[in-house]
């Protein structure tokens, strides 16, 4: 069993804090994805985990053991790095079969374990190649290989496909999703991709400056998020955000305005709306139609519009001068500067207090 | 692609031009200045006419001959032998000194070894320059192996993040900035047979029962006092080699090494040393051919004494062509020593080739 538990988990670099108490559970089995922007600690919580980083504070346990002390090695885990972090001297099957030769394992032992390994990841036959004679998305196999080989518990991702391109990348998604079903071990992957996040996660952890902003299933945190910062982060295009003025707030509901938007009645989830004062309507561009019905109506016009054949994706301003995203799932046809009233469905808008 | 090198390339060439003109002028132009000398009788002043002598030169240097000789018996066939029992020869300068045999004048004894009773007497018709090699190669294969290993290790330990690791590479490096003369006279000192701090310290640590030793002035420590002396002195430089060698090595391939369980040992045989491969031709070669034209700590500390058993290839050069006034024969000797050492590099070159 290898649920991995985060608990208040700290850690400084002299005076400045890089993850300031998080707490996360991963089940056996389970693929979680952290993902951030780039520099909110989510390489930092990986290598923690892994035990290449002192924890500073918080307690860690792999499968019910506390893991805080102990070496990488003791707690099972496999990890692949961006930066593949092959050994150049030696050939394919020296590298993946190289955990097992740091543990003495027998050379019929070592040759059964890294023809599995070479099947899992179909590449029987670059066994006996260098490195330098592989390709980004090869050698990013090998690295995989030399994880699974030793069958850890536990399986630590570090941006794994960000050195490769895009087309790869999409490949080797793929892969590792596949990978997990068939190795069945708890995996955890870092990445600053939304679009990794989304495909592959089980679970998701959003974090920023070292905080859990949100932890959840992607679809969950799709169509729920609960801050302005997730909203944001999750989603392509990104959520469009409207300052609105709140004019009143019944139990649940909250009536608000814009200039450009004809007042709409929104559920605030509980969340600290005021009346007479700013909120941030969020609503995602997919959303809004053209033709369709619903409460809600937005009127703006036309800045440039990308038909990209199922879909069109329109840069809009609204009479205010703020800036809005729509995309249809078909093609259409828009002129520059021309009007257009847009409508929604109030109850796919989400309301948030304003930040700060 | 000549044309391109010549004739379009002027900026090139001008950038090259100065190093171009130094190494000929003081490496590539003496080198056959040295050889033709070689070649004739040329000394450094004097009223008769120079002459090409062909290769005279390097027979009367190198020209070696073994004598056997048969103990010398009584009349009734017993073999001689005077007090403690060992047998008397014939006398070598009988031999080389007799009008019989015109081969062997003007060589002396250089070493003899006793098979049975005959003993067998190696006669060189140059005995200094034969010590002076033997030297110089004993020098080498303690020096290179002593001290480019001991530079492993010096830069293995500062390669550590620790707090003020740069005090200690500043001061491994030290001896290196301070010229080798200034060097060789401290150590003077330091291997002085009364109040020297060799001595004091050895005899501080047994407690007295050390007896002081003359360092250099005993045929048997002198050489080894000057290697140890010369590890000393340029270690650190090695060290410096190492350990921008050690730097090159992706701290990530440390991190693989580590989550795969290596131990402190299996990191540096599997990660560190094929990483330094490079560095270890660059080092050897380096410390060989310094290793082969020692020469300024001969010069201050024992002017090849005592009884010739601190000679080298460069001293004696150096010593015939001036203190002799024998520019041709040391000469000959700066000739020798080059293909020694070209054929040393070739040699190490090829042994340490990148093995497809
Ligand atoms: N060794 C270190 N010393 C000081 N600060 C560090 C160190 N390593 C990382 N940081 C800081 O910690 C923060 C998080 O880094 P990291 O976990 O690598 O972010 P990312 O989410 O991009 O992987 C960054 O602001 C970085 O500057
Ligand atoms: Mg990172």
């Amino acid at each position: 069993m290898a649920d991995v538990s985060l608990k208040e988990i700290r850690k400084s670099y002299g005076a400045v804090d890089v993850i300031k108490g998080v707490d996360i559970d991963i089940k056996d089995g389970e693929f979680c994805v952290f993902v951030g922007p780039s520099g909110c600690g989510k390489s930092t919580l990986l290598r923690m985990i892994a035990g290449l980083e002192d924890i500073s504070g918080g307690t860690l346990s792999i499968g019910g053991r506390v893991v805080n002390d102990i070496t990488p090695k003791e707690r099972g885990v496999g990890m692949v790095f961006q930066s593949y972090a092959i050994f150049p001297h030696m050939t394919v099957r020296e590298n993946i079969a190289f955990g097992l030769t740091i543990s003495g394992a027998s050379r019929a032992e070592k040759d059964a374990k890294v023809q599995d390994a070479a099947r899992i990841l179909q590449m029987e036959h670059l066994l006996d190649r260098r490195p330098s004679q592989l390709s980004g998305g090869q050698r990013q196999r090998v690295a995989i290989g030399r994880a699974i080989v030793r069958k850890p518990n536990v399986f630590l991702f570090d941006e794994p496909l960000s050195n490769l391109d895009a087309a790869l990348r999409m490949d080797m998604r793929m892969e590792i999703g596949k990978l997990h079903r068939q190795l069945d071990a708890t995996m955890i992957y870092v990445t600053h991709d939304q679009v990794e996040a989304m495909t592959l996660a089980d679970k998701i952890v959003v974090l920023k400056e070292g905080h859990v902003m949100q932890i959840g299933a992607p679809m969950d945190l799709y169509h729920n998020p609960e801050n302005l910062f997730v909203a944001g982060f999750l989603g392509a295009p990104s959520m469009n955000f409207l300052t609105v003025d709140v004019l009143d707030v019944q139990g649940q509901e909250a009536k608000v305005a814009h200039p450009a938007m004809d007042p709409v009645v929104l559920n605030t989830k509980g969340r600290a709306i005021i009346k007479g004062s700013h909120a941030v309507m969020g609503l995602r561009p997919q959303y809004l139609s053209a033709d369709g019905k619903g409460a809600g109506l937005v009127e703006g016009k036309v800045v440039v519009a990308e038909r990209l054949g199922s879909e069109t994706v329109a840069d809009l301003v609204l009479r205010d001068g703020t800036n809005l995203m729509a995309t249809f799932s078909e093609d259409r046809v828009f002129t520059p500067d021309q009007a257009v009233a847009l409508r929604f469905d109030p109850a796919a808008a989400h309301l948030f207090p304003p930040e700060g | 692609m000549s044309s391109k090198l010549t004739t379009s390339n002027r900026a090139g060439w001008a950038f090259a031009a100065p190093g171009i003109v130094l190494i000929a002028t003081f490496i590539i132009v003496p080198f056959f200045f040295a050889f033709a000398l070689s070649l004739t009788n040329q000394r450094l002043i004097s009223p008769n006419p120079t002459q090409y002598v062909g290769l005279q030169n390097y027979r009367d240097m190198l020209s070696l001959s073994v004598l056997q000789l048969a103990p010398e018996r009584d009349a009734a066939g017993q073999i001689l032998r005077d007090a403690d029992g060992t047998p008397s020869y014939p006398r070598v300068r009988d031999i080389t000194r007799n009008p019989d045999f015109p081969q062997y004048r003007g060589m002396r004894e250089w070493f003899r070894v006793h098979l049975g009773d005959t003993a067998h007497v190696v006669i060189a018709r140059d005995v200094v320059f034969m010590k002076a090699l033997v030297n110089t190669v004993t020098f080498v294969l303690v020096v290179a192996p002593v001290q480019g290993g001991l530079a492993l290790i010096l830069a293995l330990l500062v390669n550590q993040k620790l707090r003020g690791i740069t005090v200690f590479r500043a001061v491994y490096f030290m001896p290196v900035v301070v010229s080798i003369v200034v060097v060789s006279l401290l150590w003077r000192f330091i291997y002085s047979p009364d109040g020297g701090l060799l001595n004091n310290l050895l005899s501080g640590l047994t407690f007295g029962a050390f007896q002081p030793v003359n360092w250099l002035g005993n045929p048997d420590t002198a050489l080894p006092a000057i290697m140890g002396m010369s590890i000393w002195q340029a270690v650190g430089f090695h060290m410096v080699i190492w350990l921008s060698g050690l730097q090159t090595i992706s701290p990530t391939l440390y991190e693989a090494a580590e989550i795969e369980g290596a131990s402190k040992w299996q990191t540096f045989r599997y990660v560190t040393w094929p990483g330094l491969r490079h560095t270890a031709v660059l080092v050897l070669i380096v410390i060989t051919m310094q290793a082969f034209a020692l020469f300024a700590q001969i010069d201050v500390m024992t002017r090849g004494g005592p009884l010739d058993s601190t000679q080298t290839l460069v001293f004696q050069a150096v010593e015939r062509g001036y203190g002799k006034q024998d520019i041709s024969g040391g000469a000959t000797i700066s000739v020798v020593l080059f293909l020694i050492v070209l054929t040393i590099s070739l040699v190490q070159r090829w042994l340490t080739r990148e093995r497809a």
